[in-house]
């Protein structure tokens, strides 16, 4: 059936192309956007297609990050890898160890002659996605940061201002009253390592690991068992224990638990925006991570989640395949189209320019908070601890986190324990990636 | 029954009942869920009867597939299903069948060697080989093909087995009456041979169906593209997030959908016995 | 056990054979060869790179407590719906096999499971005791007790192995209900006669009689928890929280996928097949002393 839909796609591609004289390049460009958001991205495709009639951009969804990338690899082991891949933030030092793989953004663009100016994006998202020598090497396009939201009525119901706590200190004074108010799920969080590993060390200027989080080297080592750490996560099983945080899940199971209601306050993307404004029955405010207030220098800022595209190259690639790729990043990279992506999916704008035109457009006073993220991202110019992180196979090595993390939310550890525990379990892993890697 | 014991019988009943009770409730569950709309779902505690949202639900998934998970039609899905269900059993039978019919009836080099090397693969089930094999079938261009999907469920020992101890017990009489007839190997398997199998056959047919439509590791790695989905994958892929992110009345009413087909099969291969 | 008479041929009985031998060779013996290989391989998720390392992935297997653990969580659950499914299902074939009247509803009830799906199965369940909309869930708390397996671990385990079991009753159920009824009626009405209680006709007579079945079920549910309850699994709890699921064949397709580990994921293949030899030769020795008495 394949064969014949791709047949047919093929062949109705050949009458319409028939009258240029020249053949179309296909750009096959696999992702991982489902429902609105693949509609948005297809709607880009689409954009593109029609502005020109040498390339033509054909988007798949090969479901979640984990499987497009699983599925990636297997293609690029059987010699059919695609041109461009969208991977997960966590994925970016495997890709990156993948010389022989991926070509770099930076050098696609420059070979193409495209014009690229990395420094119209903000310094935390071309951190994330650079090497050492500032060299891009993907290019972001969905970035998203950690949130803190609030359930405005559930406050007032509790005889609280409906103003969201900026201290850890404020948040458990609030969260024992929406307690004591009767409140069944006082506090939830989606993604538990990026919003209280991760995201945190960034907030408190404390690093995730050695070599600035990864970056330096891949003889990298987690030094995420800090005595702030520890503190940190012992609150959380404290609060875990007495009932004022509700565990949800690895994933963004805690996105639901908010918007129907259950938990009075939530963490977690700012992705997460568009389906509370879609479901929610409630006011609600979306607001920057509490922080520990007796730690210098907090509130740094916080760092990127989302995905970027890799260009994967192969065998038989042909140099005009690659200028395709160039004038398509170059197509993405204009502001207008930042800003459309930006506003409708609720993703973050990743350069100046699409900030400052949506800023323009008035989109911010009508829809309060959506440049809320963007702040927070660049609230302070980033350190080497808020950069982003770059740890080999750090699929396994956030699950390891996320692991120890349960077993402390369950009472089953204590937080020192744990902790310790994540950083030998996670530098066994990065060890491993650096032995396959050299 | 050997003698009367009310007070028995009346605990028999009663386990019985208590079982069935535990049996059934989550498919009764399943099905009252997939006539409910979201929000009844939602409600705790869900009602226990009925709702009015059958067709809604159900017209839905068929044509439209969720809204949050996977998009795929499950009308497509039940496709997909019903290709692999079919083309396993099928495939199984004519390869297993031919081949005990060349180890039993036949006495050639290696035949021993052949009977240990289809005997061997029943010690490795598809899910202890995963990956190498996942790599064979990407170096085969079959990933998100029907070939793919199937082809690596049909080689199996038990069916060749089943066939050859059959096999077994068809008079040599028949056979030897054959070669007196001047019949060639091959007009016995097909006059002798074939029709006396067809019970095996029709045994191993609804196993099999079911075996085949129930499959789930190796279409989840094979099929990445949702055209290729099976409904069984694609309740999972309905699954997006947390409790209540998930369209639970769309993804209860596939897995009804899901259920129906293996379970009438199955029912009636009990009803036969 | 050989046939006396037989056709001969120089090429026919191996083109008879061929087709289920081509497909034997590329889907399990290539396969299984390159698992092989790639234990013995450190490589990098991408196969750019890939050394010869010897038995490392094995040692560093071995000295990962959470592999050991793996065996133990295996270990668990297995016994548990090994032991579970055969228990309740001989109950119910024992009740059924008592009654005549409601007889077949009882049956068809009772078989339904058989056709459903592993990973459907779980779902189900999943639905049942879903932690904030759950039926099962809104009772338990009527009890006071507080139902969440997306953290405790214990209650995780009962989860899937409620679902693995109820999937699995029904197989039981049949095969029992078989053997039950090919026990001769003579020889109870014969313990009937000589004053033996139903209670201990069970177990004297039908008990011992049943026990090949019973034994044939314990290997066919153990194969079947360790492999076939994938599905289950991976709908429900994926092997968390905290690894408090992850059986073996759940850590291949884990580290092998979805953390792109192809050495270590081929090591724990090589592991698990030199594991399901060794049941299958535990089998075959039981049906071989079954042919000969």
């Amino acid at each position: 059936m394949k064969f014949r839909k791709l047949a047919a796609a093929l062949f109705t591609a050949g009458i319409f192309a028939a009258p240029a004289a020249q053949a179309v390049t296909e750009i096959q460009w696999w992702h991982s956007m489902g429902g609105a958001l693949g509609e948005a991205l297809n709607g880009l495709a689409n954009k593109f297609n029609e502005s020109q009639a040498e390339y033509k951009v054909v988007p798949v969804y090969k479901g979640q990050y984990p499987e497009s990338m699983t599925a990636a690899i297997a293609a690029f082991r059987a010699g059919n890898a695609p041109h461009m891949l969208q991977v997960f933030e966590v994925g970016t030092a495997t890709m990156m160890a993948a010389k022989g793989a991926i070509v770099p953004v930076a050098k696609v663009m420059k070979d193409a002659k495209e014009p690229f100016d990395q420094n119209a994006y903000l310094p935390t998202v071309t951190g994330y996605y650079s090497d050492l020598k500032g060299n891009m090497l993907s290019f972001p396009f969905n970035s998203s940061t950690v949130m803190f939201y609030i359930n405005k009525d559930a406050f007032r119901k509790a005889g609280l201002e409906p103003v969201a706590p900026k201290t850890w200190k404020e948040f458990l004074v609030a969260a024992e009253k929406l307690k004591a108010a009767g409140q069944q799920c006082v506090y939830t969080t989606s993604w538990p390592s990026w919003m209280h590993i991760e995201n945190f060390s960034a907030w408190h200027n404390v690093p995730i690991g050695t070599k600035q989080n990864g970056m330096g080297g891949l003889d990298t080592e987690f030094t995420i068992n800090s005595p702030l750490h520890v503190r940190h996560v012992a609150m959380l099983g404290d609060m875990a224990k007495k009932g004022l945080f509700t565990y949800a899940g690895r994933t963004n199971q805690g996105d639901a638990k908010f918007y129907s209601g259950e938990c009075a306050m939530f963490s977690g993307s700012a992705g997460a925006q568009a389906g509370i404004k879609k479901a929610a029955k409630f006011d609600w405010s979306i607001n920057f991570i509490p922080y520990h207030d007796d730690v210098k220098g907090a509130p740094q800022n916080s760092i990127i989640g989302g995905a970027s595209l890799w260009v994967m190259g192969g065998k038989n690639r042909k140099a005009v395949e690659y200028k395709g790729v160039a004038k398509f990043l170059a197509f993405l990279s204009q502001p207008k189209i930042q800003m459309e992506w930006h506003t409708t999916t609720g993703y973050v704008p990743i350069t100046r320019g699409a900030y400052e035109l949506t800023r323009a457009t008035g989109f911010y006073e009508k829809n309060p908070g959506a440049d809320m993220p963007v702040k927070q991202l660049t609230n302070k110019p980033p350190t080497a601890n808020s950069k982003g992180l770059r740890f080999g196979n750090f699929v396994q090595g956030r699950e390891v986190i996320e692991e120890e993390l349960e077993a402390v939310f369950a009472g089953k550890k204590d937080a020192k324990t744990a902790m310790n525990d994540a950083v030998k379990r996670g530098n066994a892993i990065l060890r491993k990636f650096q032995a396959a890697n050299k | 029954m050997v003698e009367k014991r009310p007070l028995l019988d009346f605990i028999t009943h009663a386990v019985l009942i208590v079982g069935a009770f535990v049996i059934a409730f989550p498919l009764y569950v399943t099905f009252v869920a997939s006539t409910l709309s979201l929000d009844e779902i939602m409600s705790v505690p869900m009602p226990l009867l009925p709702g009015s949202h059958f067709v809604e639900n159900y017209s839905q998934v068929l044509f439209a597939g969720s809204t949050t998970g996977s998009q795929e039609a499950v009308l497509s899905m039940l496709l997909n299903s019903t290709v692999m269900a079919l083309a396993v059993p099928l495939g199984k039978i004519t390869i297993s069948i031919l081949s005990s019919f060349a180890i039993v009836y036949f006495r050639f080099p290696l035949r021993n060697f052949f009977f240990w090397m289809i005997f061997v693969t029943l010690m490795l089930p598809v899910e202890v080989r995963i990956i190498p094999t996942f790599k064979v079938m990407a170096d085969l261009g079959l990933l998100n093909t029907y070939a793919g999907l199937t082809l690596p469920l049909i080689a199996s020992a038990t069916a060749t087995f089943l066939f050859r101890q059959f096999f077994m017990t068809i008079p040599d009489e028949l056979a030897e009456a054959a070669r007196m007839d001047g019949a060639g190997p091959m007009r016995f398997f097909w006059d002798v041979v074939v029709p006396l199998s067809k019970t095996t056959m029709a045994a191993l047919f609804v196993i099999q169906f079911i075996y085949g439509w129930n499959q789930y590791l190796w279409p989840l790695l094979i099929a990445s593209d949702e055209s290729m989905y099976t409904v069984v994958i694609g309740i999972k892929r309905m699954i997006v997030g947390g409790d209540a992110a998930n369209e639970w009345n769309l993804i209860m009413a596939t897995a009804m959908l899901a259920m129906l087909p293996p379970g009438t099969r199955g029912n009636r291969k009990m009803s036969e016995q | 056990m050989e046939k006396r008479v037989v056709f001969r041929s120089a090429w026919l009985p191996y083109v008879l054979l061929a087709p289920q031998l081509a497909i034997t060779v590329v889907f399990f013996f290539w396969p299984a060869g390159q698992a092989i290989w790639y234990s013995f391989q450190l490589q990098d998720a991408f196969g750019l790179q890939s050394e010869f390392v010897g038995f490392d992935n094995f040692t560093s297997l071995f000295a990962d407590p959470h592999y050991l653990e793996s065996f133990k969580t295996t270990a668990v659950f297995s016994v548990a719906v090994a032991g579970l499914g055969i228990m309740i299902s001989l109950l119910l074939a024992t009740m059924a096999d008592r009654v005549v009247r409601g007889a077949l509803i009882y049956k068809t009830v009772l078989i339904w499971p058989y056709a459903v799906a592993a990973a459907v199965a779980g779902v189900l369940w999943a639905f049942l005791f879903a932690p904030s909309i759950g039926i099962v869930t809104f009772v338990l708390k009527g009890f006071g007790i507080d139902w969440n397996w997306i953290i405790n671990g214990d209650q995780a385990m009962l989860l899937i192995i409620i679902a693995s079991v109820w999937k699995q009753i029904s197989y039981n159920f049949l095969f029992f209900l078989a053997g039950l009824q090919s026990i001769p009626k003579s020889l109870i009405e014969a313990a009937a006669i000589d004053g033996a209680g139903p209670a201990r006709r069970f177990w004297t007579i039908v008990l011992p009689l049943l026990s090949p079945t019973a034994f044939f079920l314990l290997v066919v549910n153990i194969v079947y928890a360790f492999f076939d309850t994938f599905g289950v699994i991976d709908a429900t709890t994926q092997g968390g929280p905290a690894q408090a699921t992850q059986i073996l064949v759940y850590k291949v397709y884990h580290d092998g996928v979805k953390a792109a580990d192809i050495g270590g994921s081929s090591a724990q293949s090589v592991i698990l097949m030199i594991i399901v030899i060794a049941l299958t030769a535990v089998q075959f020795k039981y049906i071989e002393r079954k042919v000969q008495y």
